[in-house]
């Protein structure tokens, strides 16, 4: 890799190699841009190693009917993505798409399940995916190791999974096959735009730019007021629990438990709205672990191997934001925390409207506009 | 490979590893007996089906993992050898009970 090309060479700056910026970045190189990608080392809040995994539409979209359009067309399109990558890299990703479960453990939580999915297939302009609600027995069919306590589940068939740490691997070996210039450990401290573009700066220097595309997570916060944009976001943390390989049991991923294709068992995934804290709660846990042994009793006999706790690249609203800058031409950003879900999306579509500089409508909805009026209906 | 010291070859007992029976003294973690014995291969990967035997000896290394009276992924260096003690290959990752994996 060539780490030292002159800055005429360049097209696009993507700032984050996560998730986010390692697909946006690979979409860019594949449309024939020249692209640069500035990370930061081995400790950043990264949420691309430490997220569950799924690939989720059932529930998107509540208040927000172009987001379950826009989480739908990214499921269909994964096959074609993991295809690709592997074809790329030889990296197969392990996706795997039977449909989803939710798993409630009284009728209570069954019925407010239920009531979500309605009022999201009542809503103005809904886009409708499909779904199941099916009771213990019927639940039993298709997962039998659940326990007594389940009362029902939704199935939605949309649903899958992926191995996401092999996902991150595959796109950073496909940016090397693209002829990125991929940097490690350097973290941005500046974006100043100036004619022509922006200039990128930080203890290790500075490049030249004509776009500047801002995948940093959290730190999009602090570069988006650089170019014009705001990026506001809200803590969220999630802790996941990973056992021992154990031979298969569970067919189908639930929304907070998935055997991976290596046979561990994660369980996830609490949502907690925390300060920028990543110790591991104790409470948490053990409330996720005696939930998952209700619903599946044969993982208390597991071992469970390790825990972690991460940062949700969250936004207010929780659906992702795609924008670029009306008062700097060629500043976008992007977030979203569901990173693995729309990574298709990010690579194919937003790479393209960033690429050909013209924004079509189904990614202009995901403006920050959305936080300035009042919301109606 | 290894030798037993002197001083550990005092109150033995008998366990068996893959049907095979083994003396050990009492005290003996399963993985130093296995050592003690001549094995070296306890295990097999769930991803790749590589040999694998004990290598750290106190518990973080997991590479030790074998069945032990018929519970799987037990660590061998954590658990002492115990009279009659029925322990054996883990072959891949650990068998979960039949009727809950149907």
């Amino acid at each position: 890799m060539a780490l030292n090309r002159q800055h005429t060479d360049r097209d696009a700056v993507v700032v984050g190699g996560g998730l986010m910026g390692a697909s946006l970045a690979w979409g860019l190189a594949r449309k024939g841009l020249r692209v640069c990608v500035l990370d930061e080392g081995d400790i950043a809040l990264r949420a691309s190693r430490a997220n569950f995994a799924l690939i989720w539409v059932q529930g998107k979209g509540i208040g927000f009917p172009q987001y379950t359009a826009w989480t739908k067309a990214a499921s269909a399109a994964w096959p074609r993505f993991a295809s690709e990558l592997e074809a790329e890299t030889g990296i197969d990703v392990s996706l795997d798409q039977p449909g989803g479960f939710t798993l409630c453990l009284s009728d209570r939580e069954m019925q407010a399940n239920v009531d979500a999915l309605k009022r999201l297939h009542n809503q103005p302009h809904a886009v409708s995916h499909p779904y199941e609600v099916l009771d213990h027995s019927q639940t039993k069919a298709l997962l039998p190791a659940i326990g007594p306590d389940v009362s029902g589940s939704i199935y939605c068939s949309l649903d899958g999974h992926v191995n996401s740490l092999r996902l991150f691997r595959a796109l950073h070996a496909a940016l090397k096959v693209q002829g990125v210039d991929y940097r490690a450990d350097h973290v941005v401290d500046e974006i100043k735009p100036q004619s022509g573009g922006f200039l990128v700066k930080g203890s290790w220097g500075e490049i030249s730019t004509p776009k500047v595309v801002l995948a940093a997570g959290l730190g999009n916060a602090r570069l988006a007021p650089m170019v014009g944009l705001e990026a506001p976001m809200k803590p969220s943390r999630g802790q996941i629990i990973v056992t021992e390989k154990a031979s298969p049991f569970l067919h189908y991923p639930v929304v907070t438990i998935r055997q991976t294709d290596e046979g561990g068992v994660m369980i996830g995934d609490s949502e907690e709205a925390t300060s920028a804290d990543l110790a591991t709660d104790h409470g948490i846990s053990s409330v996720m672990a005696d939930r998952a042994i209700r619903m599946f009793p044969l993982l208390g006999d597991l071992n469970v191997v390790r825990t972690w706790s991460a940062l949700r690249v969250m936004t207010l609203d929780g659906c992702p934001v795609y924008e670029r800058s009306e008062a700097h031409a060629g500043a976008f950003m992007a977030m979203a925390h569901s990173g693995v879900t729309l990574a298709p999306q990010h690579a194919y579509n937003l790479a393209t409207a960033i690429a050909v500089g013209s924004t079509p409508d189904d990614i202009l909805a995901f403006g920050t506009r959305r936080f300035h009026v009042p919301a109606c209906a | 490979m290894f030798r037993r010291a002197p001083d550990r070859i005092e109150n033995l007992v008998t366990f068996t590893f893959d049907g095979q029976p083994i003396r050990a003294a009492a005290g003996d973690s399963v993985a130093a007996a296995l050592l003690a014995a001549g094995i070296r291969v306890c295990r097999t990967t769930p991803v790749s089906g590589a040999a694998r035997g004990p290598y750290c000896m106190m518990g973080v290394c997991f590479e030790c993992l074998v069945r032990i009276d018929g519970v799987g992924n037990r660590q061998g260096c954590l658990v002492p050898v115990q009279d009659g003690m029925r322990v054996e290959t883990q072959q891949g990752s650990r068998i979960l009970s039949a009727e809950a994996t149907a």
